[in-house]
């Protein structure tokens, strides 16, 4: 099987690296490393601000999915593709621009500091918001490809019965689609959690206010790899819970 | 592979005794310090510089002078944070010199036994507060950054420039709580190019560098956060020779006036 050796070169290229950190980790210094309260600290953020992300994304990402799925517009594939963009932007640049538009400097973020006095760099909303910017696409592009294999006659079946389109879309729909956008918030949660670069440029770092997990594993690497490893271990270790816990119960349900 | 092989004999020499070693260490110092190396033997092929972020636009311009002045040279250069580049040269990046924005950075490198020879401090370098153009907050001293409602960033404490930055708070007995500790000076510098933060303590070369983007403030507590910016011949250099010959154009006169030009301080 020619195919064999290419694959096994590929699965090893992908499970050495996290088995060198768990060869690697300090196991013996690991129970002092991690009950130090500024590794909860940064977990329990990193856990709130990647569930927020992913709750606002489910708010306006499935929304912007069933337009993208079920409407037609002009100009909708250009759309589609600008919601694809900051999948592959590098995330720095995602935050550099989340600046230039929220910043108290911005285009949007000066005239939220003149009129409420909000400003969002440095807080822990512009954590969540820099995650939501990049793990959103994750999540409308999964919706968008479980709404076009969903049969649009049962909503219009309801419609005829004298559903409005968005009781439609509440009870017929939304249903049928349930486990497209649980696989997609599980994908864009995953990503969240894992942002990195759009929040240290828009949010800057401190402590129990926008210091995730990532941040902290970077910033421990500049004096302290021991305890960067340890981090990291987490980090894997709540990333393989969560897939894994997930997946059992909605993936393979569809 | 003919230096390969000889750094490899080296190694083994090195593992036979700590004598052979401090007999290496003293051979590889006193080549380092006289430049003879370097001035002998005409300097030619490529060098390749590891030197901190805050070095790159007056490092830039020595590697010009020194191409110049050896024709057949090329000196390639790698900028990035201090603690990033070391962690680069101990896990064994070719590299030939290591220009450190500490000490502290430059003894992970020593205390892998990776130099040849002692750093010798070249610059130093000292904080400044970078306000908005104008200064609109009116900081005078470093006392002012304290004030409730002004947008202070710091360096994080892991790299030089924080760590400056909390010792020249320990000086004035303040206590500044920031809106962000940033990964590197650079980017602390940016959060007020961009207007989000009212202050950065940043060094003042990065003040200079800025332009009139941002403003510098000094402050009497900054003589006491001052960095040391050591450099060194790594060990494993492949081109010792010219690498020694640049080290010693950087420590040179002509070296120090771009250096204090760039806002250095002569150590």
């Amino acid at each position: 099987m020619p195919l064999l050796i290419p694959a096994a070169v590929g699965l090893a290229f992908l499970l050495l690296p996290l088995l060198a950190l768990l060869v690697r980790a300090p196991w013996r210094s690991l129970p002092e490393q991690l009950t130090s309260p500024e590794v909860w600290q940064a977990l329990r953020l990193s856990l709130v601000c990647a569930t927020a992300a992913t709750a606002l994304s489910l708010l306006i990402g499935v929304p912007l999915a069933w337009l993208l799925a079920r409407t037609d517009f002009p100009g909708r594939g250009l759309v589609r593709a600008l919601v694809t963009l900051p999948l592959v932007l590098p995330p720095v640049v995602g935050g550099v621009a989340l600046l230039l538009a929220f910043g108290r400097n911005g285009v949007i973020g000066q005239w939220l500091d003149a009129w409420f006095g909000i400003t969002l760099p440095f807080t822990t909303t512009g954590v969540v918001l820099a995650e939501t910017f990049v793990a959103m696409p994750f999540l409308v592009i999964s919706v968008e490809g479980t709404l076009r294999a969903a049969d649009p006659r049962y909503e219009e079946a309801a419609m005829t019965l004298g559903a409005s389109r968005f009781t439609a879309f509440r009870r017929v729909t939304l249903p049928l689609i349930a486990p497209g956008v649980a696989a997609g918030s599980v994908l864009a949660w995953a990503r969240a959690l894992g942002e990195f670069g759009a929040t240290i440029t828009f949010a800057g770092n401190f402590p129990g206010r926008t210091q995730t997990m990532p941040l902290a594993v970077y910033l421990a690497l500049q004096n302290d790899p021991a305890a960067a490893i340890a981090l990291s271990l987490v980090l894997l270790a709540v990333s393989i819970a969560v897939l894994a816990g997930l997946r059992d119960r909605w993936m393979t349900a569809s | 592979m003919t230096t390969r092989s000889a750094r490899r004999i080296r190694r083994s020499l090195r593992a036979t005794g700590a004598g052979v070693a401090a007999l290496l260490a003293l051979s590889g110092c006193s080549s380092e310090s006289s430049g003879d190396a370097g001035s002998s033997s005409k300097p030619s092929g490529t060098i390749t510089v590891f030197a901190a972020a805050s070095l790159q636009e007056s490092f830039a311009k020595l590697g010009k002078t020194f191409e110049k002045q050896h024709p057949g040279t090329e000196v390639t250069f790698n900028f990035g944070g201090s603690d990033t580049l070391a962690a680069s040269i101990t896990s064994g990046a070719p590299a030939d010199v290591f220009a450190a924005a500490s000490t502290r950075t430059m003894r992970t490198v020593t205390d892998q036994d990776a130099t040849a020879g002692r750093p010798r401090t070249f610059v130093r370098n000292r904080l400044e507060i970078a306000t908005l153009p104008g200064n609109p907050d009116e900081i005078d001293s470093l006392e002012d950054l304290t004030r409730p409602g002004l947008k202070v960033v710091l360096c994080d404490r892991t790299v030089p420039c924080g760590a400056a930055a909390q010792s020249a708070l320990r000086t004035g007995g303040l206590r500044l709580t920031p809106v962000s500790y940033e990964e590197d000076v650079k980017s602390a510098l940016t959060k007020v190019v961009l207007k989000e933060a009212d202050a950065a303590l940043v060094y003042r070369t990065d003040v200079r560098a800025a332009g009139d983007k941002v403003e510098g403030v000094e402050f009497p507590e900054a003589a006491e956060a001052v960095n040391d910016y050591p450099i060194a011949l790594l060990k494993d250099a492949p081109n010792p020779g010219a690498a020694g010959a640049f080290i010693d154009l950087v420590k040179s006169a002509e070296g120090q006036k771009v250096l204090t030009a760039a806002g250095f301080l002569t150590p």
